[in-house]
């Protein structure tokens, strides 16, 4: 095992630390791009695409880089570092791993590579209003006649789903499971609407609207859906370390600069141990985190459930140590849309219930407790 | 030691249900349940109806419109009120100046201020904070010169709730920059449309407009509305925290929501963890709200028990348990917080109450810090209580 970067994986961190460093070196940028729709910036959205970050996860005949999990992982953590508006976990490793895992060579090539080149935004709908996390769709169903297919139903959230140019679609099949489909942004009925973490989601409609199936058409690919919500379990994990490493170093240089008393705030011994417990909730979820980021690599679905509850639920008990606490020591200041650290704990609770909260993960591991002796993180295969 | 009520708090909390859940609009009380935002005119309006019948400020000296209840029966009085979900009374007015006045002021401002302190004829604002003295209270700046009979005054007050509504604001300010910090503060009553006074708003991280600014730029205010003596403002600035300290721990609202929470998602309460988690928070309420009743049985004097610390801290904990409680039931639909403006319920959509969850929780992240920090009342506790 080694935890350790490569020179060409830090030459990765450089260069989107560079580009999106830049675009939000200031926090006042975030806020000002997350206030107007879509809830991002569409030009560093092309600059991200011509770095090759959005077709990063795929193969290059499809129109990709090729890169695997850790450089993906990487990129996570640099978007989380400055809470990057921009939907790069939501198009590319989510909307995007379904189309190159699922898709014919056809759609590959055609979608995924709209998507590398920044020309086509696409996005996910999935959840289901009463829907938790599940890999399965029932609310939005599908039907065929002859060799064209419909949806009809309500997907929601849809992150971006306004803004999208595609839509990857979840669908209960006419024979039971579920079945993926794309359809064109334009032709369903969709309302979007600003979310608490400065992003954009919408309620999607279907009424026998058109769909094309993504692969071959009638198959159960909730498989499939389960295993891109293992790996986007395990990147939204990489988002929210980011995250929280600002929160902690925001929230450190604040205690050491704020003056009450007469005295700077890191001279009472009550908040620099909390900061310092904070620190701890931090590097225990980094490690279980880049374990699992390791992990993904050995592609076996079942270890790599295991590893997205665990790191899930590590990351989740972490972020809202974080989070809240990052608020609690700054104070009033803490509580304010202008200050940082507010939105950092805000996109922390988002990530946190993107594909299972941390009590949703514990019964996943709960439900296996029997099953093994000790755990050994090194196990291969 | 006993635990039934009499057959006379018996009959009192009776009445008291009764009147809450029949006399205060159901569509205000509703809004209340369900966490809405309420407009000025309906919390306003709220507490006019209350003091109509005399159920405002039972807290009050009898003069000026108490009730001389005892503490259980306050107590009562106010786990009906949030068990209804009657908006309270608004606390700058009811348990912050008005008990000030009523302690300290002349008989004049008394009888000037009191009665439509409690009708809400006045909605008053507390300027206490600064940007440089949050819980170091008494470092603040702002300050009033003499200039004849009045004072002028200077400075900047922040956080100041619901500020854009104030008609009138209660300040702590700076009368004597010789003295020892403490010594040198004065209790002021501006009215809030003097000239040089401005309220510019504080964004917080709900999107939401409940705090803001307010600047003094030589606001000259009339001798006469000074309270006390000059010099006095940190006694009672201690009296008025103290105050709060009790009124700001909702155990009643958060048992409200607690049990609101098991309505909304009754389908999940057989998973184990979910059971698990709902018994435990309703177990510390539990505790908390019998603390609450053995320590108000020990107050004197009006004056609060060091132990109301203890509800401060806790209870706002726990308010803020909740409502994460709240987030995690919502689950992936707890995104949606911009959905709740859509037309119509949606029908097929998320259903309503999700939009508010997840800025209700970022929202509350406040209650640790406000009414005094949960560090200070550590503080107040491991000082006062255990000498340390
Ligand atoms: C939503 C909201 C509404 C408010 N409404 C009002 C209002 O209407 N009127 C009004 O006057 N004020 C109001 N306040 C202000 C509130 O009282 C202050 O925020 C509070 O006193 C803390 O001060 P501060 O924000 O400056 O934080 P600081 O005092 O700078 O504290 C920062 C952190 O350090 C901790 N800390 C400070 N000193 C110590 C110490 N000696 N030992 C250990 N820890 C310490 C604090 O607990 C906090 O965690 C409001 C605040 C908020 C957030």
């Amino acid at each position: 095992m080694d935890f350790s970067y490569d020179d060409e994986q830090d030459a990765l961190r450089d260069a989107v630390r560079g580009l999106l460093g830049k675009a939000y070196s200031d926090f006042e940028q975030r806020r000002q791009t997350t206030k107007a729709d879509p809830g991002f910036s569409e030009e560093v959205w092309s600059q991200m695409a011509e770095m090759g970050l959005l077709g990063l996860p795929f193969a290059e005949e499809d129109g990709g880089v090729g890169a695997g999990p850790v450089e993906v992982a990487i990129v996570c953590q640099e978007i989380g570092r400055v809470i990057a508006p921009e939907p790069f976990l939501h198009a590319v490793v989510l909307a995007g791993g379904l189309v190159q895992a699922c898709g014919t060579p056809e759609q590959r090539q055609e979608v995924l590579g709209a998507l590398a080149s920044g020309e086509r935004l696409l996005a996910l709908a999935h959840d289901e209003p009463g829907s938790r996390w599940a890999p399965t769709a029932s609310a939005v169903t599908a039907t065929q006649d002859g060799d064209s297919w419909t949806l009809s139903g309500t997907k929601e959230p849809v992150v971006q789903g306004a803004r999208a140019d595609q839509l990857v679609v979840s669908a209960k099949l006419p024979d039971g499971g579920t079945g993926l489909f794309l359809v064109v942004g334009e032709t369903c009925e969709r309302t979007g609407y600003p979310t608490y973490d400065g992003g954009r989601a919408a309620r999607v409609r279907f009424d026998a609207t058109p769909a094309t199936p993504l692969g071959e058409p009638g198959r159960d690919l909730a498989g499939s859906i389960a295993l891109i919500q293992d790996l986007g379990r395990i990147m939204a994990a990489n988002t929210a370390i980011g995250a929280m490493e600002v929160a902690l170093r925001t929230t450190c240089g604040y205690l050491t600069s704020r003056k009450q008393f007469g005295v700077t705030l890191n001279t009472f011994q009550a908040l620099t141990f909390r900061a310092a417990d904070m620190y701890v909730s931090l590097e225990l979820a980094t490690s279980v985190v880049q374990w699992a980021t390791m992990v993904l690599s050995s592609g076996d679905p079942a270890r790599v459930h295991d590893a997205a509850a665990r790191a899930g639920l590590q990351a989740s008990r972490a972020a809202r140590h974080v989070g809240q606490e990052a608020i609690q020591l700054h104070g009033g200041i803490g509580m304010t849309a202008e200050y940082s650290v507010g939105s950092y704990t805000a996109v922390l609770t988002a990530l946190d219930h993107l594909l299972g909260d941390g009590d949703h993960h514990l019964v996943t591991l709960a439900d296996a407790v029997a099953e093994h002796d000790a755990i050994d993180p090194l196990a291969v295969g | 030691m006993q635990l039934a009520l009499s057959p006379e708090d018996q009959a009192f909390r009776a009445e008291m249900r009764e009147f809450f859940t029949t006399k205060v609009p159901e569509e205000i009380r509703t809004k209340v349940l369900e966490g809405r935002e309420l407009t000025k005119e309906e919390i306003a309006s709220s507490m006019k109806l209350l003091d109509d019948h005399d159920l405002a400020v039972p807290h009050w000296p009898e003069e000026w419109g108490g009730r001389g209840w005892t503490e259980l029966q306050k107590h009562l009085y106010h786990e009906e009120m949030q068990a209804a979900g009657c908006p309270v009374p608004l606390a700058f007015n009811a348990s912050m100046i008005g008990p000030v006045i009523a302690h300290f002021g002349s008989q004049e401002m008394k009888e000037r201020f009191l009665p439509k302190t409690k009708s809400c004829e006045i909605w008053w604002s507390q300027g206490f904070s600064e940007p440089d003295a949050g819980s170091d209270l008494a470092s603040l700046r702002t300050s009033a010169v003499r200039d004849g009979d009045d004072w002028i005054v200077n400075g900047q007050k922040t956080w100041t709730t619901l500020g854009q509504h104030g008609d009138w604001i209660f300040t702590l300010v700076r009368t004597d920059p010789e003295v020892k910090k403490q010594a040198g503060i004065s209790m002021l009553l501006i009215d809030m449309r003097s000239p040089g006074l401005t309220v510019r708003p504080i964004e917080l991280i709900d999107g939401g407009h409940e705090v803001n600014e307010v600047w003094f730029e030589d606001v000259r205010v009339p001798g006469e509305n000074l309270v006390g003596e000059p010099g006095q403002g940190w006694t009672m600035a201690k009296f008025l925290l103290g105050n709060e300290r009790v009124g700001v721990a909702p155990v009643g609202a958060t048992k409200a929501a607690l049990a609101r929470a098991k309505k909304l998602a009754p389908e999940r309460l057989t998973e184990p963890l979910v059971a698990a988690r709902v018994a435990e928070l309703e177990n510390e309420l539990l505790a908390l709200e019998l603390t609450a009743l053995r320590v108000v049985a020990h107050s004197a004097d009006g004056e609060p028990h060091p132990a109301s610390s203890v509800l401060k801290l806790k209870g706002t904990e726990l308010q803020q348990a909740v409502s994460e409680l709240l987030v995690d039931l919502a689950g992936p639909g707890s995104l949606a917080s911009g959905a709740g403006a859509l037309e119509g319920d949606g029908g097929e959509g998320l259903p309503d109450w999700t939009s508010r969850v997840a800025p209700t929780y970022l929202n509350f992240r406040k209650a640790s810090i406000y009414g005094g920090s949960n560090e200070v009342q550590r503080q107040i506790i491991s000082r006062t209580i255990l000498g340390l």
